[in-house]
């Protein structure tokens, strides 16, 4: 009994002790520059939207850092400094990210976050952004709350908000059948599946007021089993079904809905669909309206950045890049132009022309690092190019970007599903002005502002 | 460890963490007031473990007291943290008063079963309340202590950790009181021989009753000052999940002083944000074998340790 308390008693000590006395600041490199990346590693999400963008984040700073990426950003790393990342898992609700998100930052000595896929996680990080100025920028998130609600001078999304998704869904839709007469709706029962079907319902009565509700099933998030949802949506016959599902449900959905013949009654929006689309070969009928919020993935028009990013993520992952590859690009792509900007507006305005006294100081102090309120300066508002396109810096005083977006439509051709009949809409038609809120903006008629 | 002992070592680390608050680092303050509230929350577990109660729904408390303190704002417009605070304590001891007559008559699976139950109702109730912010939720914010404003300075952070220091010394303080008191003694007896209890002349239920209470209101406590100190709460706090991580702490810490939770807690989030840090696939499994380890070598916890040294010298 004796030896074994001993032990029990080490044991546990021990394990205390490594958990209290690991060092707390890894050393590191004096030159680079230290960025947080937040993304779902484990849970549902990890799948279709964290580990890609994990793979992507990780390709990009690879590339960077190697000055192997296209024009305008073939400077190494940001601005020559090379990029070390630091990955942190997202799941575990808000409460855990926001102590990570301060550990990340007077721990691990951060320089900038990128990171957050879930709208809730965004909404608790933005404010601890703010209290510790630290730059932060949203690359996934949906909710169009994060800068509605408040607004962020340390904060910043780079890829658009949500509303999008139901603004051109529904336009690209109507285009299709332009005499809808019925629609139906199954989203999971948590935020954005509520937010997703609000929106949908929203832009419907304004584009198609006479289009009736004929259900709409909220089964519960991770479900797994639709058989209920699916009969509730056979019997109702609606013409179209919206759907918002996404990852495993979606799967599940789409396994459990084709073979009982639910798609040969009534057509299909996946709002979310393109993250999960290969997967979903032999599952998914001829013509279901898919969106990427955003020209992401398989509607990201050719460009020399488009190729390099799906190369580079070819090579790293084995198959082809989603929309949230995109949004981590977005975010890296945005930041590294800001960043740059700053840094040569800084040696621009540092040196004037004749100076002769403390020539050393100020050339020194002209190319040292621009300062987080440099690179803020330089971001708002920014203009940049994204691999799916000029992404712009305009909501939320400049801090939320915009873009315009795509929806086409599916067809299975030889084992691959494949989109066809793209359509791009631009941003006054997709996107609500400064100032406007979401749903407002809906409800008065979807009026294009002024970009 | 002693009645007496245990008073000075709670004072003397109250001390301690107040006066070191200010030269911590920052992530270091922040863990220390997310401990804090853990404790709080497991304060309340251990009394109820030591009744031979356990709940896997006290997430219910936590939650309801996170909102209690948080919907002042949207509703009413108040940000006073006392109020707030107190708001999260007088909703839980209510809304417990009233469960408890349900549930004192359960005991064992039946009794954490149906504790779950009514968490998973609020969180069901609450991802429906799209006015709220379903399960995204919505920030939180202290914007005055005693009428004086706290937000934005800084100084905000600490005081938000010295008020949690503050009140979680209080707690466990009256819980050692409470513990060593005729009514906290049958506690122990309940878990033991209920029978035996009722011939002496003491009511099961009334005891069973109060101790339900007395923990819904310490979670609810701690509900609000986390939802103080993090700014942001949405429904998973009444999560199945979040009830279990109570549980684990629970158990991790053991029951036998009233140290022991805010021990636990402690070294629970410390080894779960290094564990994020240093492996962040696989941080999940460093605390799974974390349990293993105390559940196969120290049965009653890490506390165990402490009280079997002291049996020794």
């Amino acid at each position: 009994m004796r030896p074994l308390r001993a032990l029990s008693r080490f044991t546990a000590l021990a394990l205390a002790t490594v958990a209290l006395a690991v060092p707390a600041a890894p050393a590191l490199a004096q030159d680079s520059i230290r960025i947080g990346l937040v993304t779902f590693l484990s849970g549902p999400a990890a799948g279709p939207f964290g580990v890609p963008a994990r793979l992507a984040a990780e390709a990009i700073v690879e590339s960077l850092n190697a000055g192997k990426a296209p024009s305008p950003y073939n400077a190494k790393g940001f601005g020559g400094s090379p990029i070390e990342l630091v990955v942190i898992d997202e799941a575990g609700g808000a409460t855990k990210q926001v102590a990570e998100f301060r550990n990340l930052i007077s721990r691990q000595n951060v320089d900038f976050v990128v990171g957050y896929i879930s709208s809730g996680d965004c909404l608790a990080i933005a404010p601890v952004a703010e209290e510790l100025k630290r730059l932060t920028v949203l690359f996934d998130c949906g909710t169009p709350r994060v800068f509605e609600e408040a607004s962020y001078k340390y904060v910043f999304r780079t890829r658009a908000h949500a509303t999008m998704d139901a603004v051109a869904g529904a336009r690209y839709l109507l285009e299709q059948r332009p005499d809808l007469g019925a629609y139906a709706g199954i989203n999971q029962n948590y935020a954005w599946g509520h937010d997703s079907w609000a929106d949908w319902t929203a832009v419907m009565s304004v584009l198609k007021p006479e289009a009736k509700v004929t259900t709409s099933q909220m089964p519960k998030f991770g479900a797994g089993q639709y058989g209920a949802e699916i009969s509730a949506l056979m019997q109702s016959g609606p013409e179209v079904i919206h759907s918002s599902l996404w990852g495993g449900d979606l799967e599940a959905f789409m396994l459990q809905a084709t073979p009982r013949g639910l798609f040969k009654r009534s057509g299909l929006v996946l709002v979310a669909g393109e993250p999960n689309l290969h997967r979903l070969v032999g599952n998914v009928p001829d013509g279901t309206i898919v969106g990427a919020r955003g020209p992401h993935g398989v509607f990201a028009p050719k460009s020399t950045l488009n190729d390099w990013l799906r190369q580079i993520y070819q090579a790293k992952a084995g198959y082809a890049p989603n929309y949230p590859a995109y949004s981590v690009a977005q975010a890296f792509l945005g930041l590294k132009a800001a960043y740059e900007k700053a840094r040569l507006e800084k040696v621009q305005k540092a040196i004037p022309m004749g100076a002769n006294r403390n020539v050393k100081e100020e050339m020194e102090k002209a190319y040292g690092r621009p300062t987080t309120e440099e690179v803020i300066a330089a971001f708002e508002g920014l203009t940049f190019d994204g691999p799916s396109g000029k992404v712009m810096m305009k909501l939320g005083k400049g801090h939320q970007a915009v873009q315009g977006t795509a929806y086409g439509m599916t067809r299975t051709v030889g084992g691959e599903v494949r989109l066809e009949n793209i359509k791009y809409y631009p941003v006054e038609q997709v996107q609500p002005p400064e100032g406007v809120n979401s749903l407002d903006w809906i409800k008065g008629g979807l009026k294009p502002g002024k970009w | 460890m002693s009645r007496d002992r245990t008073v000075n070592v709670l004072t003397v680390m109250l001390v301690v963490l107040l006066a070191s608050g200010p030269f911590l680092p920052r992530w270091a303050m922040f863990l220390s007031t997310v401990s804090l509230c853990y404790g709080t929350v497991v304060l309340g577990m251990m009394l109820l473990m030591r009744t031979g109660l356990v709940s896997f729904g006290h997430g219910l408390y936590y939650c309801l007291g996170a909102y209690a303190a948080g919907t002042l704002q949207p509703f009413f417009g108040i940000t006073e943290m006392s109020i707030m605070i107190g708001a999260a304590v007088a909703v839980t001891g209510a809304v417990s008063a009233l469960l408890a007559l349900l549930l004192r008559k359960y005991r064992d699976i039946f009794f954490a079963m149906l504790s779950l139950a009514f968490s998973m109702i609020l969180y069901g109730l609450l991802v429906k309340t799209s006015a709220l912010g379903s399960t995204d939720g919505f920030n939180v914010t202290a914007e005055t202590l005693f009428g004086v404003r706290i937000a934005g300075t800084a100084y905000e952070r600490y005081l938000i950790f010295a008020v949690t220091a503050f009140l979680a010394w209080i707690c466990a303080m009256g819980m050692l009181r409470y513990l060593g008191s005729h009514r906290g003694r049958l506690a122990e007896a309940v878990r033991d021989n209920e029978l035996r209890v009722e011939y002496m002349g003491a009511s099961v239920a009334n005891t069973i009753h109060v101790n339900y209470v007395v923990s819904a209101m310490l979670a609810g406590l701690g509900g609000s000052l986390m939802a103080i100190s993090v700014g942001h709460i949405d429904p998973e706090m009444a999560y199945w999940t979040t009830s279990g991580e109570f549980v684990f702490i629970t158990i991790l810490a053991g029951t036998g002083n009233v140290l022991a939770p805010f021990l636990g807690a402690a070294i629970f989030e410390t080894i779960r944000s290094f564990a994020y840090e240093y492996s962040p696939n696989t941080w999940q499994m460093a605390l799974g074998i974390t349990m293993l380890l105390v559940i196969m070598f120290l049965p009653g916890g890490l506390w165990s340790l402490f009280a079997r040294t002291r049996k020794a010298g």
